[in-house]
């Protein structure tokens, strides 16, 4: 599928930082990120609100120049090349990128102008998106009567237009329904697929990251506290076993024999014993054998394998739901009660 | 959902980055851009009008006959002055709607020039000027409005002018007061009447005291409005005219940087 010329990660950063400043106090957005992305990759930027993904794709975007620090996009400084990255990127925002006053086939068409299409072209590529995109029904009605997955596949069309070499979508599938999420997946893989543009999204959704990027990376505090494929960021956490059994007594006995399993992390509550290891769905037929051999009944057994939510909790001790409804008033830990909301992504 | 999402098959080579069009295109694509919902739903130019013909309903008839002509004659050039200040004035509102909304983002993350944005929205400014103009000639000829084409189309072209600026002061303050639209509505509400009174477009400022003669002569609609007012009635004083044209000529200037400096500063 490489099918490109470039050399080099298509995106670098060095000590990416922002900070932004409120009422007397500095918020660290952004924290000196490192970061290399090659092109052709699909990378999903996970954490929660008011983590710094936002704001670091604002100035990869070129929206926002960073406070210290530097990023270049294709080949460009986002801040003294600030018109090239803009011709190389696509960017799918969190609002509508379609105005809610014009109807779609127009906006499309006049962005395929921005970007330099000619007028036949500029209209062939809006048919052919509206096409792709499911939209021949409303793309000529007013943005406004739009439902919320109608004006949302709109917004992607839009960061379509010129086939960019990279495309960034913050948060490209909240507020839509599961089947519109899905789809919303099913054309991001498709794009990748077909194109070979490099791809950066942003997500809170761990389902999502899981299920679409080949690369996860994990920032919380506006700090990268993991990088690496979603398959490699579980497996070093291995599988959870929750084991049920008829009493207290029952459940210590099994407790001491699944702590001999080599590497396993166990924990009683009461009559449940849960136990974290690798590959654990290879071992519990064995455990259920010897607790069987030694006289005891386990009421019920099951196996979860690692999910994202998991290694956000491993790495920074707190779920993220946790940490989601942390950085809803204040920010960063912040010891004042500064309610404004201001996170990255109220920016 | 359809199957497939883009429409070649193989693998595409991804495009080389989009050309640098110039800023006369960027301006164009801008400007066409806003005229559109205009063009689609014309009726929507009646919304800055409403005050104003109410003004022109009510105080019509209260107008006395006088010696050198009739009162409509010298009302209704101020009337288009201030549809033409209300719906420019007005304009600064959509940006907010699109800075709330993203598509504003969408554009500044494009390809097209900042300044491009600033002044391809400020030209736009023109075409519902003119549709509201003819509008009010429509309604007022029938009556005792006498039309004298030549100077209506010197006098657009002074109207034209200060429409852009005021729609470029009117962006700049919906850029200045960001996402919050009521700072918008209360400071353009809060300076659309003094602008108005002190042009004498309802009232002649002849005899005020001096202190009001003084705010008056610092407002540069006062220079358009006379200058309307003699075009609208068949007159080319050419001081009169070039004043018209002066004080629309700095509107716009003013107007113009303001809304540059506001737009390159827009993330």
């Amino acid at each position: 599928m490489t099918t490109h010329t470039m050399t080099g990660p298509v995106i670098a950063t060095r000590g990416l930082t922002r900070h932004f400043t409120t009422r007397k106090h500095t918020v660290e957005a952004v924290r000196g990120l490192d970061l290399e992305i090659g092109q052709g990759e699909l990378v999903a930027f996970l954490g929660p609100n008011g983590a710094g993904k936002s704001t670091t794709l604002r100035m990869l975007t070129t929206l926002i120049p960073p406070t210290s620090g530097t990023a270049t996009v294709a080949g460009h400084d986002v801040v003294s090349g600030q018109r090239e990255v803009r011709r190389a990127i696509g960017f799918v925002g969190q609002g509508n990128g379609a105005g809610h006053v014009q109807r779609g086939r127009d906006e499309l068409v006049s962005q395929g102008r921005a970007h330099g299409l000619s007028r036949a072209d500029a209209h062939a590529r809006a048919d052919e998106l509206i096409e792709d995109l499911d939209l021949s029904a409303v793309a000529d009605r007013k943005v406004s009567t739009l439902s919320g997955g109608q004006r949302r596949r709109l917004d992607i069309a839009m960061g379509l237009v010129h086939l960019p070499r990279v495309l960034f979508l913050d948060e490209p599938s909240t507020g839509l329904d599961p089947q519109n999420r899905a789809n919303l997946q099913a054309q991001i893989e498709r794009l990748h697929a077909s194109t070979g543009s490099t791809i950066v999204l942003t997500t809170h959704y761990l389902d999502e990251a899981d299920a679409l990027a080949e690369r996860v990376i994990v920032i919380d505090h506006g700090t990268v506290i993991a990088d690496d494929t979603a398959q490699s960021l579980k497996s070093g956490l291995g599988d959870l076993l929750t084991i049920g059994l008829v009493d207290d007594i029952d459940a210590t006995v099994a407790a001491e024999q699944a702590a001999r399993i080599d590497g396993a992390v166990v924990e009683r509550d009461h009559d449940v014993v849960t136990v974290r290891v690798a590959g654990g769905h290879e071992i519990a037929p064995g455990l259920l054998v010897e607790l069987d051999r030694r006289g005891m009944a386990p009421r019920s057994i099951e196996v979860a394998r690692p999910t994202l939510d998991d290694v956000f909790l491993n790495l920074t001790g707190r779920s993220l739901r946790e940490a989601q409804e942390q950085a809803v008033g204040a920010t960063d830990g912040s010891t004042t009660t500064d309610h404004s909301n201001h996170t990255e992504e109220a920016a | 959902m359809s199957t497939a999402v883009l429409t070649p098959t193989p693998v595409r080579q991804t495009t080389p980055d989009s050309p640098v069009n110039g800023f006369w295109a960027d301006t164009w694509n801008v400007m066409t851009r806003e005229l559109k919902p205009v063009l689609r739903e014309p009726a929507s130019v009646l919304f800055a009008m409403v005050q104003p013909l109410v003004f022109l309903g009510l105080f019509a008839p209260l107008l006395p006959e006088t010696p050198d002509g009739s009162a409509l004659q010298w009302f209704v050039p101020g009337i288009v002055a201030m549809t033409c200040l209300m719906g420019a004035s007005f304009t600064g509102a959509n940006l907010t709607n699109e800075m709330l909304t993203g598509s504003h983002e969408r554009l500044l993350v494009s390809p097209l020039s900042r300044s491009s944005l600033l002044v391809g929205r400020a030209l736009k400014e023109v075409v519902p000027m003119l549709m509201q103009t003819a509008i009010i000639l429509l309604v007022v000829t029938p009556f005792s409005f006498d039309l004298h084409l030549g100077g209506v189309l010197v006098g657009v072209v002074i109207l034209s002018l200060f429409s852009i600026g005021v729609g470029a002061l009117s962006f700049a303050l919906a850029l200045a007061s960001r996402d919050s639209e009521w700072v918008f509505w209360t400071v353009q509400q809060t300076l659309i009447f003094p602008v108005l009174l002190l042009a004498g477009i309802l009232l002649p400022l002849d005899g005020a005291p001096r202190w009001l003669e003084i705010a008056s002569d610092l407002n540069p609609l006062t220079y358009v409005v006379e200058a309307v007012r003699e075009l609208f009635a068949g007159n080319y004083p050419i001081d009169t005219i070039a004043a018209g044209f002066a004080g629309s000529a700095v509107v716009a200037a003013l107007g113009v940087c303001i809304g540059l400096r506001a737009m390159r500063n827009s993330s």
